[in-house]
Parts: C-alpha cells; structure tokens; sequence
C-alpha cells in the first residue's frame, strides 16, 4: 500500500486506508455472526462482503478456512469429546460413542432439537483429568459412560424435553436455487 | 528478509556470478532477466508473487548463515550469494514435486517437471487426484485483474479446492476465461467456465450456453489444453 502513496491524492488514500482497516475486520465480524446465529447463514456471508467491501468468494474462503465457523447451524451446546493421546487411553472413543447413542447422532452433527452439537477434539490441556468432555465452557472431568445421560440431562432444558421440530433441512436442490444438479 | 538501509542498486552474485538488483526486486526478477533458471509454479508476472508452491526454492547466504528461501518473494540486498542449484536446492525441489505428483498425477506440466528432476514415481500414496495444484493463479488473476473475485479458495487441508461463493454459480463470473488460460495444469477448462456460464469448476447451470458463432462447436475442451504449457 505504501507505493501507493504519493500516486493517488490524499482522499483516495485515505479510502483505500479505510478499506484494507476494514478488511481486516472481517474475522471479528464473522465472529460476532457466529455467536449470533451459531452459523454463517449465506445472507449474512453477503451483507458482510458488501459492507467490507470485499468479494464474497473471500468471505467465503475465510468462513470455510476456520474450524471456528460453521455453514450449518450448531447446537446451542457444544460437547467437545476430547480424542487427544491421554484421553484416547483412558477410552474416549467409547465416551464418545455413548455420546453418539444417547443423542442419536454422528460426530460433528447436531441433534434435531438444536440442543447439541457433538464434536471431537485434540487434547484440551488437561490429560490429568483423562478421559475429559468439554460442553461449552466448562469442563467435565473423569467421565465414564455411565455418566454420560447424567451429563447430557444436566443441559437439556429442564421441562421434559418436547423436541423442537426443525423446519426440513433445506434439499440440496434448493440450495443451488433449482438449477438441476450434474 | 534483508530490509536493511540501502537505497538503489544492490550488487550480488547469483551462482558465482555478479549481479545487479533494484531495491524492492525479488531475487527471481533479478535471476530471470540475468538468464538464471528457477523454475516455478505458482508466479506470474502480471500478478502479486503469493509463494505458495515452493518450487522456486534457491539457497541464500547473507554473513554467515545460509537459508532455503522462495525466491518469488525474497527481495534482493547487497552482498547476498545466491545459488539457484546446490544439492540442497534440487533435494529440497524434488521432495516438493513428489508431493504434488501425489496430488495431482494426471497433470502433464507436473509430469514433466518431475521427470526433469529424475522423478519417476511418487513415494506418496495418492490422497486425491486433482489436476488442480492450488497454485491459486485462478484466483489472483480472477481478482487482480479481471477484478471479478468470482472464484475463492474454499475449504483447507485436503478438503482446501477452487470454487465460486457458496459453491454456487458467482454471478460476477463474466466467462472471460483468464482462469483457464493462466491455469498451469489445465485443471479448470474453457468447459467449465463456459457452458455452465457463468461459473467455473463443475457447478450446475439452467440454461444452455450459446454455440460459438464461428465453429459451432461448444465442446471447447480441447482447444483450452492449448493453454497447458
Ligand atoms: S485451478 Fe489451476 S490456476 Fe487455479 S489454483 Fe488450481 S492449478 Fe492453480
Ligand atoms: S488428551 Fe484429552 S485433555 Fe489432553
Ligand atoms: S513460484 Fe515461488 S513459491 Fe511458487
């Protein structure tokens, strides 16, 4: 940017100043989206393009890039099963499994009621707690699979859980706006 | 990187020989116009260098330390002692063209290249086959020049491809078809960009494209494997 100086007057520069600070934005603000609708709906992808005045194709490729963002809408909590090295010995993959039955779901998906969202994760730094599960912020330690329902009861909302029927996944053909897939 | 005080030229060597360089000059600009043989992947001249396919790896000396740097990117300083093809250089090159052989196996440019560096076979497995060696020159010269933006990168790791937004038709595609020409492994053809105009990269279309008014023809795939160099 610094080459540009002098060749465009003052004014402009100022603007293209304003642009790259405000593309450096674009993190926090898909942060903020994030947190907001726990996902990136596509409308907002855009509106965030058009106001940083960026491409959405970077948008998108940001939104993509990070593990912290996601297309589809997350689970109000968010279990991490720990699969690190210390919690793999100590059995994680069962702890994991029983999380998976018991919300009737697969890693990385989230259940019906938008409740949960199940995921694994690489160590969370604290192997002497083995095997541990994080949900949202906080940590929970030794867990067993007998445990588990336990668990999962505490954060279930506390009236017998009536499912919230989700609007049907929108099919993937009216993702492409009805243009005939190949 | 060497951004010590100096202004102006800069006198250095290049495999023994002498040298002269502009502030700001990476050490491939200097190594090309002196003749200097470096091969690369990902530059382009006509775009901002962006370092991504390391083939461009020459040896550097500055005082006492001696360092593999990219050198589409490593700007020049006086002094310096560059040498484009030590052991450690061609060691370091061949490691890097047996991994995008592993990716993308069909892709001739990649095939010749690492036949000239005795590559036969890679040692990796096969993760993908891909033409496509995220090289990112669609992308660059997409927004750089075209200042259309309508492909990204999408995705990372092994999943990371070459798309429009949201997979879908970019409506700011003009089916200029710079991506196709700049491609270096033909990767993306006249085909895909086209016929489900405007769009690039296997993405689902409504309506027909025209045929072209000259040929008749709209099958252009063959012509744009012209652009494979
Ligand atoms: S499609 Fe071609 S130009 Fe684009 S990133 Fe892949 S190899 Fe490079
Ligand atoms: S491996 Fe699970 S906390 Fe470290
Ligand atoms: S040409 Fe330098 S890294 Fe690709």
């Amino acid at each position: 940017m610094d080459q540009l100086k002098g060749l465009v007057s003052e004014n402009a520069y100022t603007i293209l100043n304003e642009v790259e600070e405000k593309r450096a934005s674009l993190i926090a603000a898909l942060q903020e989206l994030q947190v907001r609708y726990r996902y990136l709906p596509e409308a907002a992808m855009r509106q965030v393009a058009a106001r940083l005045r960026i491409p959405v194709a970077q948008v998108y490729h940001v939104a993509t890039f990070y593990s912290a963002f996601s297309l589809k809408p997350k689970g109000k909590h968010i279990i991490n099963v720990c699969l690190g090295t210390a919690c793999h010995v100590k059995g994680a993959s069962l702890i994991m499994d029983r999380f998976k039955r018991d919300l009737g779901v697969e890693q990385d998906e989230t259940t019906r009621d938008g409740q949960f969202t199940l995921q694994g994760v690489r160590c969370v730094g604290c192997c002497s707690i083995a095997p541990a599960v994080m949900i949202d912020e906080e940590t929970h330690a030794h867990v067993r699979q007998d445990k588990v329902p336990e668990i999962i009861k505490k954060y279930r909302p506390s009236s017998p859980v009536t499912p919230v029927r989700h609007p049907p996944e929108p099919s993937p053909s009216s993702q492409t706006s009805g243009k005939p897939g190949k | 990187m060497s951004h010590a005080d100096w202004e102006g030229q800069a006198k250095f060597t290049i495999d023994g020989r002498e040298v002269v360089g502009y502030k700001g000059e990476t050490i491939l600009e200097v190594a090309r116009r002196e003749g200097f043989d470096i091969p690369t992947l990902c530059y382009h001249e006509a775009l901002e260098p962006y370092a991504a396919c390391r083939l461009c790896l020459v040896e550097v000396t500055t005082g006492r330390r001696t360092k593999l740097v990219t050198s589409c990117i490593y700007e020049v300083a006086p002094d310096i002692e560059v040498k484009t093809s030590t052991e450690r250089v061609i060691r370091n090159r061949k490691a890097v063209l047996e991994l995008l052989l592993a990716r993308a196996p069909d892709a001739s440019l990649i095939q010749k290249l690492a036949r000239e560096y005795g590559i036969e076979k890679s040692r990796y497995p096969l993760v993908l086959n891909d033409k496509c060696i995220l090289c990112g020159l669609c992308v660059r010269a997409c927004h750089e020049i075209i200042g259309a933006s309508a492909i990204g990168f999408i995705d990372r790791g092994t999943e990371r491809h070459v798309g429009p937004p949201i997979e879908r038709l970019s409506e700011r595609c003009i089916g200029c078809g710079t991506c196709v020409y700049i491609c270096p492994t033909a990767a993306i053809t006249l085909k895909d960009v086209s016929k489900p105009m405007p769009g690039v990269h296997k993405h689902p279309y409504d309506y027909e494209a025209p045929d072209c008014s000259i040929c008749g023809e709209m099958n252009l795939e063959s012509e744009s494997k012209v652009g494979e160099k």
